[in-house]
Parts: C-alpha cells; sequence; structure tokens
C-alpha cells in the first residue's frame, strides 16, 4: 500500500469517532428536538387551520405560506445573522431550534391537517351520536386515526430532518457535517472526509428507517382497509 | 314520545322537509319508506340534530325544541337533546381502532364517565344480547357487514336511548347477513324499545312496525297500520313505489 492511501486510512479511522460524537452530541438531540416542537406546532397550526375561526385560519395560513415558500437556509440566516440587527441575538444552537421548528410545523401542519380531514364525516357523525363533544370526539375518535395516516408521511420528514440539520453547520453550529468540514480542511482530504460524512449520515438514517418501518407496522394494524 | 310539527329543512335553495307533522309513541315502532332522495335519511338526522331544521318544533323526551332561520341552538342543548337518541347509520362507522366491545364501552367511559369495569361488564352484556359475545375482541375489519351492524346496535343501545334511530340498517348488508341484523331489531321492538326505522325490508315492516309513513319529496303522503298502508292504499303514490319495491 502506498503511503497515501494509508495517510488517508490513517485520518478517516481518526476522524470517525470525533464526527460521530458530533452527530450524536448535536445532530441527534437537533432533530429529535425539534421533530417534537414541530410536531406540537404542527398540530397547533393544523387545528386553527381546522378551527373555522377566520383570524386563527388567517393567521396559520400565513405562517405556513412563509415557511414553506422560502429557503430553510434563508430562514436560519434571517434568525442567526439578521435578527442581532434588531437586537434579538440568539445562540447558535437554540437558532437552529427554532429555525428548523418553525420550519417542520409548517410542513406537518400541512400533513396533520390532510389526515384529520381525511377521516370520514361518518366518524364525526358516529362520536356525536354517541353523545360526545367536538372536542371528545376529536381525541378518541379523530386524532388517533390520523395519527396512523400521517406516520408514514412525518417518518419521512423526519428523515429529511435528520439530513437537513447539516444546514446548522452554516449558523456555525458544531454538528455533524462542520465537523467533518473542520477535518477535510484540515487535512486537505476533502473527497475522503465528505464520504465518511455521508456514511455517517447513511447509518443514521439507515438506523432510522428502520425505526419508522417498525413503528408504522405497529400502527397500522387495524387501519380500516 | 315524538312529537314533530311543521318541521322544514333545506340544504341551500333546496327545499327537502316541507313541513313534517308526526307523532310516534312511547315504546312503539315507525317505519318511514318512501323514494330514493325524499327526505327520509334528513328526517332522521333532523330527530338527534345531526341536521339542524331551519324551522318547526321536535319534542322528544324531556326535551322541546323550536327551530327558525336565525336561531341557533347552544352546543349543550344539542348534546341533552341528542343524548336522548341512539343512531344506527346504513355504513356502521364503527371506530376502526377500537375492538367491538371497546366500541360499545366507548360511550359509557367518555360520555357517561363510568369507570372501566362497569363499562365492560354492560357492554358484554349488550354484545350478548346482539350475539357477538364472542367477537368482543375482534376489530371491526375483522367482522362481516352484519355484525358490525349489530356491534353499531350495540354501540348505540349501551347509551340507554330513548329512542332508537335505524338508517337503512340493511341495505349495504349481503341479503344473507340481513336477517340477523333484522332479527335484533325487532327483538327490540317485542321489548318496547321506542323505534324509528328507515327501511325498505318490507317484512320487517309488515312484523314489527306499529307505523308506516310514506315521505315523498319531503312531504308525508300517507302514515297507517302496515295492513293500511301494503294492503289497502288509497294513494297512486304509495301504490307506485310499493310495486316498484316488490319488483326489486
Ligand atoms: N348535506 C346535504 N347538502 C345538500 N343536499 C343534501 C344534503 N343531504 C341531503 N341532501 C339532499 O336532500 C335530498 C334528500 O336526501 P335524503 O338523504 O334525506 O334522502 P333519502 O330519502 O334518505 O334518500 P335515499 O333513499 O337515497 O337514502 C336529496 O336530494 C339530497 O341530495
Ligand atoms: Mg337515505
Amino acid at each position: 500500500m502506498d503511503d497515501r492511501a494509508q495517510r488517508v486510512i490513517d485520518i478517516l479511522i481518526h476522524s470517525f469517532w470525533p464526527i460521530l460524537k458530533a452527530g450524536l452530541e448535536f445532530t441527534i438531540p437537533l432533530t429529535l428536538i425539534t421533530f417534537v416542537l414541530g410536531l406540537i406546532l404542527g398540530l397547533l397550526t393544523a387545528f386553527a387551520r381546522l378551527s373555522g375561526i377566520k383570524p386563527l385560519v388567517g393567521i396559520a395560513k400565513f405562517y405556513v405560506w412563509i415557511f414553506r415558500g422560502t429557503p430553510l437556509l434563508v430562514q436560519l440566516f434571517i434568525i442567526f445573522y439578521g435578527l442581532p440587527s434588531v437586537g434579538l441575538t440568539l445562540k447558535p444552537l437554540p437558532s437552529a431550534i427554532i429555525g428548523f421548528t418553525l420550519n417542520m410545523g409548517a410542513y406537518n401542519s400541512e400533513i396533520l391537517r390532510a389526515a384529520i380531514s381525511s377521516i370520514g364525516k361518518g366518524q364525526w357523525e358516529a362520536a356525536f351520536s354517541i353523545g360526545m363533544t367536538k372536542a371528545q370526539a376529536m381525541k378518541r375518535i379523530i386524532l388517533p386515526q390520523a395519527t396512523r395516516v400521517s406516520i408514514p408521511p412525518l417518518g419521512n420528514s423526519f428523515i429529511s430532518l435528520v439530513k437537513d440539520t447539516s444546514l446548522a453547520a452554516t449558523i456555525t453550529v458544531s454538528e455533524l457535517f462542520q465537523k467533518g468540514q473542520q477535518i477535510a480542511s484540515a487535512t486537505y482530504e476533502p473527497l475522503w472526509l465528505y464520504i465518511e460524512v455521508a456514511v455517517i449520515y447513511l447509518i443514521f438514517s439507515t438506523i432510522l428507517t428502520y425505526a419508522q418501518s417498525k413503528v408504522e407496522y405497529r400502527f397500522e394494524r387495524h387501519v380500516e382497509k | 314520545m315524538i312529537n314533530i310539527s311543521h318541521l322544514h329543512k333545506q340544504f341551500g335553495d333546496l327545499e327537502v322537509l316541507k313541513g313534517i307533522d308526526l307523532n310516534m309513541e312511547k315504546g312503539k315502532t315507525t317505519v318511514i319508506i318512501g323514494p330514493s332522495g325524499s327526505g327520509k335519511t334528513t328526517l332522521l338526522r333532523c330527530l338527534n340534530l345531526l341536521e339542524i331544521p331551519n324551522q318547526g318544533e321536535i319534542s322528544l323526551g324531556n326535551y322541546e325544541l323550536s327551530f327558525s332561520p336565525g336561531k341557533k341552538l347552544r352546543p349543550q342543548e344539542i348534546s341533552a337533546f341528542r343524548k336522548q337518541t341512539g343512531m344506527v347509520f346504513q355504513g356502521y362507522h364503527l371506530f376502526p381502532h377500537k375492538t367491538a366491545l371497546e366500541n360499545v364501552m366507548e360511550g359509557q367511559i367518555v360520555v357517561q364517565k363510568k369507570s372501566k369495569q362497569e363499562a365492560r361488564e354492560k357492554a358484554l352484556d349488550i354484545l350478548d344480547k346482539v350475539g357477538l359475545k364472542n367477537r368482543a375482541d375482534n376489530y371491526p375489519h375483522q367482522l362481516s357487514g352484519g355484525q358490525q351492524q349489530r356491534v353499531g346496535i350495540a354501540r348505540a343501545l349501551a347509551m340507554d336511548p330513548e329512542v332508537m334511530l335505524f338508517d337503512e340498517p340493511t341495505s349495504a348488508l349481503d341479503p344473507e347477513l340481513v336477517g340477523d341484523v333484522l332479527k335484533v331489531m325487532k327483538d327490540l321492538s317485542e321489548e318496547g324499545m321506542t323505534m324509528v326505522v328507515v327501511t325498505h325490508e318490507m317484512r320487517f315492516a309488515r312484523d314489527a312496525a306499529d307505523q308506516v309513513i310514506f315521505i315523498d319529496d319531503g312531504v308525508i303522503v300517507e302514515k297507517g297500520t302496515p295492513e293500511e298502508v301494503f294492503e289497502h292504499t288509497s294513494h297512486n303514490r304509495t301504490r307506485q313505489f310499493l310495486n316498484k319495491i316488490e319488483e326489486a
């Protein structure tokens, strides 16, 4: 084996753990936190859209329009680099969490709204006919079924999120990708380093895809066919 | 028990119920027949306020409601009135994520706030009554249409309604499954449940009905005993309609 190959292998072995660690310390927590917050925000937004209360519907629509219609990267830059000029300075990680959450919330609200709307009128009426209120019907009858419907698309947006968190590097969060970038520029081996980074993302998303399929299986057992 | 007067319902410009007057006594079974689109389902849905009438009055059990165009009922009024009724749908509409037993327990727990134990015992009793105790742990998709519909009946009965409303409960069923459902309904009728049934099952109407209503184009054309309506009708429209059903 020549020296160049040996050097690359050494670099890859030595960089593997630091990059993986950045993934475990930042990428995964950032993904999980923003997924949960994005789900809550998405659900609230979906409720607002379906509430029939004009101002709420308007606010929800406006929010979704803005955050689905502009690039996530631009949203992150506005929060992290832009807001300080009006006196609102946030640290990198909170900026990333806010940016990703707002973006996820917009997409999730559309997934959840579609899922809730997909549950037939008959289910609402059956719930009303045994005396349930709207809130009870939503909680006990509609949401559990809508959850099942929305799990595949939510799973997909979860997997996309893992990869999208690499954008946090651009606002100086020292997550997986940024760690790879640092090592790549220090060692002058961008090709191999970025392949290594790609492999580590692949490991994460493969594990998460597997988990997603398990969850889907659990939830789909009794869906009306 | 049920008193309907001058009831009107329209959807947009389409007037579907054009002044219905009707009495139903406690413990009696009323069968409603009529052509497609005549307003049968709408009338039934007005009785549990799934549709809010535009005009008229309905008194049912302890409650009397009057309707007029500008008036909006409070949710509590609707809910108190509705609790006196049980509804069985043409398409069953069981809760697919719950077992047969859970379907029958659901209202008892959520609406009547009973304990799980109490709700379960009662649900099992009622499932036994409709012949499905052994299918209690099955999910709806594991049951035949006829079994699903009997769970639908059990779910409504569990709420101890004063009146049971049935909207073509057997018309989505394969012919061989119709009998089991009608048997359950007939038993209920004989036990003295007050029932309003939209159906084209003439056998059931003859055997179980105390009163038959023929409705066409949003008005009641004729009412009487099954014999009066089926054998001795003097109304052309009724005659034509009955002939059509018998051919089918
Ligand atoms: N929600 C609604 N909006 C608009 N029109 C409606 C609505 N519900 C019913 N209609 C119309 O009202 C008329 C009566 O409908 P209804 O369902 O009461 O008839 P029906 O007697 O039950 O007929 P079928 O035997 O076919 O079930 C029909 O013309 C129908 O299209
Ligand atoms: Mg109908």
